[in-house]
Formats: structure tokens, sequence, C-alpha cells
């Protein structure tokens, strides 16, 4: 079977300098993977150009589809989601105009039962539904930005450090919703500087540096890595190097 | 002053002051969803009356035809940007939207103007007219723009108004032209007498805003369009295109122009050049509401009609100048209360 998303030997510039050099990665239906890495090894720079916010150089698909002359909306429209860092919502609007805003390219008939799917998963978002989606919490922020992506009835999130700044009892609600999205048919891109969280529940994982992958495989494997664990897992394996 | 003049002078301040608030919402707007800086609303404003008076005298207004034409360029801009993928829909739409929909209206200009049509008529092929050459205008002028800054959308804007001024002296000539009024007939209460023309002005005023009003609140489109404004990323990240926003942001603002010139049509003389002037008014009005409150420019519209309605009663000299030496006080008051702020590189 091919892959939900591919991408092969992407560069990603700002101006001269580039940020993201030759990284190819795939993402099967129902999967979730993460890319690790540290602050400023690429990680967000690749999310934003594979969906058309930066131009990218190389070869990415979606659903069997080279993306490479479709802008953000038409991604959008395909079913390829990204939940940014700064997670863009319109904080002078309630949450509920966020999400069916959310729902701008599926039809207004399937757009109330997707509501309704966003609200079981975050019942916070119910509560607090005629609120304005700027004087929400920030872990209330985090899961309408979620929500909202989710209403375009997205085959692929990408979701770009979504625990960051979160209170850890959140964070792990947050991560419980990300493993239920793929129980319903939802592949997840997960980038995260969380990586002991994230290689727990992904499937496949990369780890960046530099702008480069070093490292991929399967995440339990990456988990295991000696490498990985001194440098982003935060304790050694017993006998490990320093590296 | 007695109360007569007093009251006379409030009323004809309202009357002037419901216009300016109608542009100002325009360009509040239209600056909010687009950035650009809607230099050309005031050219809106005398084509809408422009068209609607020569039709009404039974002439063929020459803006028709400019439809038409912007219209072939803006299908011609689509068939560019197309050029590598040839979409036989998208192509047949912009066909039908950008060239069959002005042709049609043209035929039906030439075929009304030879026999000075009813009011009714004239200001709908009027309204359709501006319309039509707001939403062109903004394929060809400010879409191709649209991630460019606010200064360079602004000197595309003067160029576009430039280019309309003077196209508008080809059209319709040096001279004024009054329109025949929307609702005629007039009324007296107390001391103050209404005539139709002015009750017509705070009818259509009061119900493009309630209009407006339930637009952004209620419905799909409308939310799109704040949203845009709100959080132009957060927009296109949920599939929608600022370019569909720009284009009813433009027909909006055309839509409200033509209006606001067919209302005062009647009640003053306009020249080519004049909605300059009255757009700029607007502007005040919208500058004090700091280019993004709605309700803010209403009431700064009020104030400035009023204002230069007494004005012109003491100091007709010094009319214009006294509106807008308005601004002076409240951009010194703005820059006190807000920091500077460099412009958002986006």
């Amino acid at each position: 079977m091919s892959a939900l998303l591919s991408v092969t030997d992407a560069h990603v510039a700002y101006g001269k300098v580039e940020a993201v050099r030759s990284v190819s990665l795939e993402v099967g239906a129902n999967e979730i993977v993460t890319i690790v890495g540290a602050n400023g090894a690429g990680k967000t720079t690749l999310l934003s150009a594979i969906m058309g916010i930066l131009p990218l150089k190389g070869r990415v698909s979606f659903a069997g589809q080279d993306l490479a002359r479709l802008d953000i909306e038409d991604r959008v429209a395909m079913g390829l989601g990204l939940v940014p860092e700064h997670r863009e919502l319109f904080v002078t609007m309630n949450v509920e105009d966020n999400l069916e805003l959310g729902a701008f390219r599926i039809e207004r008939s399937k757009a109330k039962a997707s509501m309704e799917r966003v609200y079981t998963l975050f019942p916070r978002l119910k509560e607090r539904r005629k609120q304005l989606a700027g004087t929400l919490s920030g872990g209330e922020q985090q899961m309408l930005a979620m929500g909202r992506a989710l209403m375009g009835e997205p085959k692929l999130l990408m979701l770009d450090e979504p625990s960051l700044g979160l209170a850890p009892i959140i964070v792990a609600d947050i991560f419980r919703i990300v493993t239920e999205l793929r129980a319903s048919g939802v592949s997840v891109l997960l980038v995260e500087q969380n990586a002991q969280a994230a290689l727990k529940i992904a499937d496949q994982a990369y780890v960046m540096e530099l702008g480069e992958f070093v490292l991929s495989g399967k995440a339990s494997d990456i988990a295991a890595n000696e490498r990985v664990a001194a440098s982003y897992l935060g304790f050694q394996h017993e006998g490990a190097s320093a590296i | 002053m007695n109360t007569t003049i007093m009251l006379f002078l409030v009323q004809d301040g309202i009357t002037n002051g419901a216009i300016y608030a109608l542009l100002g919402l325009a360009l509040v707007l239209v600056f909010a969803v687009t950035r650009v800086i809607l230099i050309p609303q005031g050219e809106f404003v005398t084509y809408g009356a422009l068209t609607y008076a020569s039709l009404a005298a039974g002439q063929m207004p020459g803006t028709a035809k400019l439809a038409l034409a912007l219209g072939v360029g803006a299908f011609a801009f689509d068939l560019f940007v197309a050029r590598r993928a040839l979409h036989g829909r998208l192509i047949l739409r912009s066909l039908v939207t950008n060239v069959a929909l002005p042709a049609i209206v043209l035929a039906l200009t030439t075929y009304f103007a030879a026999q000075k049509p009813p009011v009714a008529v004239s200001i709908a092929l009027s309204l359709v007219i501006v319309a039509m050459i707001g939403v062109y205008l903004y394929r060809i002028a400010f879409q191709p723009l649209a991630h460019t800054s606010v200064l360079v959308l602004l000197i595309a804007s003067v160029g576009v108004h430039l280019a309309l001024q003077g196209l508008g002296l080809l059209f319709f000539g040096a001279e004024g032209q009054r329109g025949p009024a929307v609702l005629s007939g007039a009324f007296t209460a107390g001391a103050l007498r209404f005539t139709g023309q002015s009750l017509t002005v705070y009818g259509i005023t009061i119900a493009f805003i309630v209009g407006l009003w339930l637009f952004f609140g209620l419905t799909l489109y409308g939310k799109a369009l704040r949203a845009t404004a709100v959080n132009r990323l957060g927009a296109r990240l949920a599939g929608i295109r600022t370019t569909l926003s720009g284009q009813i942001a433009f027909l909006l603002a055309s839509v409200i122009g033509a209006l606001s010139g067919i209302l005062i049509v009647p009640i003053t003389t306009l020249y080519y050049d004049s909605g300059f002037l009255i757009g700029l008014k607007g502007f005040v009005a919208a500058i004090i509401g700091g280019l993004v409150s709605y309700p803010l420019t209403a009431v700064a519209a009020l104030v400035v009609g009023i204002v230069e309605a007494f004005s012109s009663f003491y100091a007709s000299n010094y009319k214009e100048v006294i509106v807008f030496m308005l601004l002076i006080p409240v951009l010194l008051l703005r820059s006190l209360a807000a920091p500077a702020v460099e412009e958002e590189k986006d």
C-alpha cells in the first residue's frame, strides 16, 4: 500500500539559509508518525512547507497526488490539516464560530455531525462554546485549534508542538486524543519537543538535527536508541557513552 | 443662533454623516480583509451617481463599457494563472462571470438608456455596473499584490484612483450632473422639513448597517470575512481563500459606494472628481475608528457630518479645513495611547 503522505528529498530555505536539507518521510494510513528534535532543528519549517505556507524544493505527494501546484486551501480541501504552533485562532470570535469556519470546505449537512464529534472529543469546548477564543486558557486554545482542524475532516492531521507551554495533565489529555484520532482513521504527523511522550504513542519516528533526519525507524526502536535517549529523553541507558 | 437653525444644521449633518458612515464602514471592511486603503472608494461614489444620472437622462454611461473591458482583463489574468493546468470548469466560470455577465449588462444598459428607464431600473443597472467594476479591479490591481506590504497596496490604490478619475472625466465630461430623487415628496414636523430623499438616506443607511451586522454575525461567508480580517493564516488553514474574501469585500465596498452616490446625487450636483472629497470624509471617520472599529466609525461619521454642517454655516470657506483638522487631535491621541509598532511582516 502506498503512503498517505510521502515527502521525497525536500529542501526548504529562508533566502540563502537552508533550514531543511534533503529530507524524506512517509506517513501511512492510520499511523502516528513523530518528528523529534531540538529547538531550531527545522521541524516547524518542514511542516509549514508540507502545508504550502513555505516554498519547498523536492516532491510532496498526498493521497497519490502531487501537491506542487496546489496552494494551502486546496491542500486543506484534499484532507491535509495543520495545527500550527501559534494556533492561529480567530481570537475575537467565539468557539462555535471558530469550529464552524473549520468546516468551510465541508458540506453544511456534514458540518453539524463534525461539530458533535469534536465536542465529544473535547467536552470542554462545548461548555465554552459561546466564549471568545482569545479568552480561553492555553490548553483550551490548543483543543480549539485541534478541533477546528478536525472540522475539515482531514485524512492527515499535522500537529506542531501541541504540548508546548501546557500543564502536564492537559498534555496527557491531548496525547490521549491523538491516539483516539488514529483509532478513528485519522493519521497524525506529530512534531514534538517532548520526545518521551511522543515516542510512546507514535508508530514511526524521525529524529531531526540541524535540518536533516539523522535517524528513523519504529518509534519503539528510536526510543530505545542510546543516542536519542541521551539527547532527547533526558536519561542515559546503562553503559551509554556521552555523545 | 436660534433653535430652528441649529436643528436644521443637525439634520443636514446627520444626512451627510449617514453617507460618510456607509463609506467609512466600507473602508474599514476592505482594510481589515485585504489591507488595502481604498482611495478609489470616492470613484465608486461618482461612478454610481453619474451612471444613475446619465441613465435617468437617457444617456449611455461609459462605465458599462469600462466594466466589460475590466472583465476581459480579469479573464485574461485568470487564463494566465491557469495556463499550466487548464481546468475547463474554472475557465468557463471565469468566462461567465468576467465576460458574459458584463456583456449582458452592457446590452441591457444600451437598450434601456435609449428609452429613459424608470428610476428602479436605473438604480439596479448602476449598482450592478459599479459592483462589477469593483470586483474586476480587485482581480486586476490588488489580488496579484495581495502578499505585499500595506505601502505597496496603498500605491496601487492611489494609481487606481487616478486612473478611475481620469476615466470619469472621459465618460461623464467636466459638467456636473444631478439625478432624480429616489423618493419625492416631503413633510414637516414642527420647524423641520423632511424630504423623501433624506428619509431614504436614513432608511437605507440603517438597513445597510443592520444588513451588514446580520451578514457578519450569522452567515458563513460573513464569518469567513471576519476570520480573514482577524487571522489571515488561520483562515487559509481553515480552507478560506483570501482571494474570495477580497472579492466579497470589494463587492460590498463598490455597492456601498455606488449606493451612496445614488443617494446624494439628487441632493447635490456631483462632478467626475467630487467623489474623492466625499470618500476622504468617510476616511476621516474610518481613521477615528482606527480602521478597525465599525461602531466607532459610524459614530465618528455622524460627528464629521455635523461638524461639516456647522462649519459650512459659520465659516463656509474653511469648511473642509475644519473637517480634516478633526484628524489631528485624534491621531495625536492615538499615537500617545498606542506604542509605536512596526508593520507586521507577513
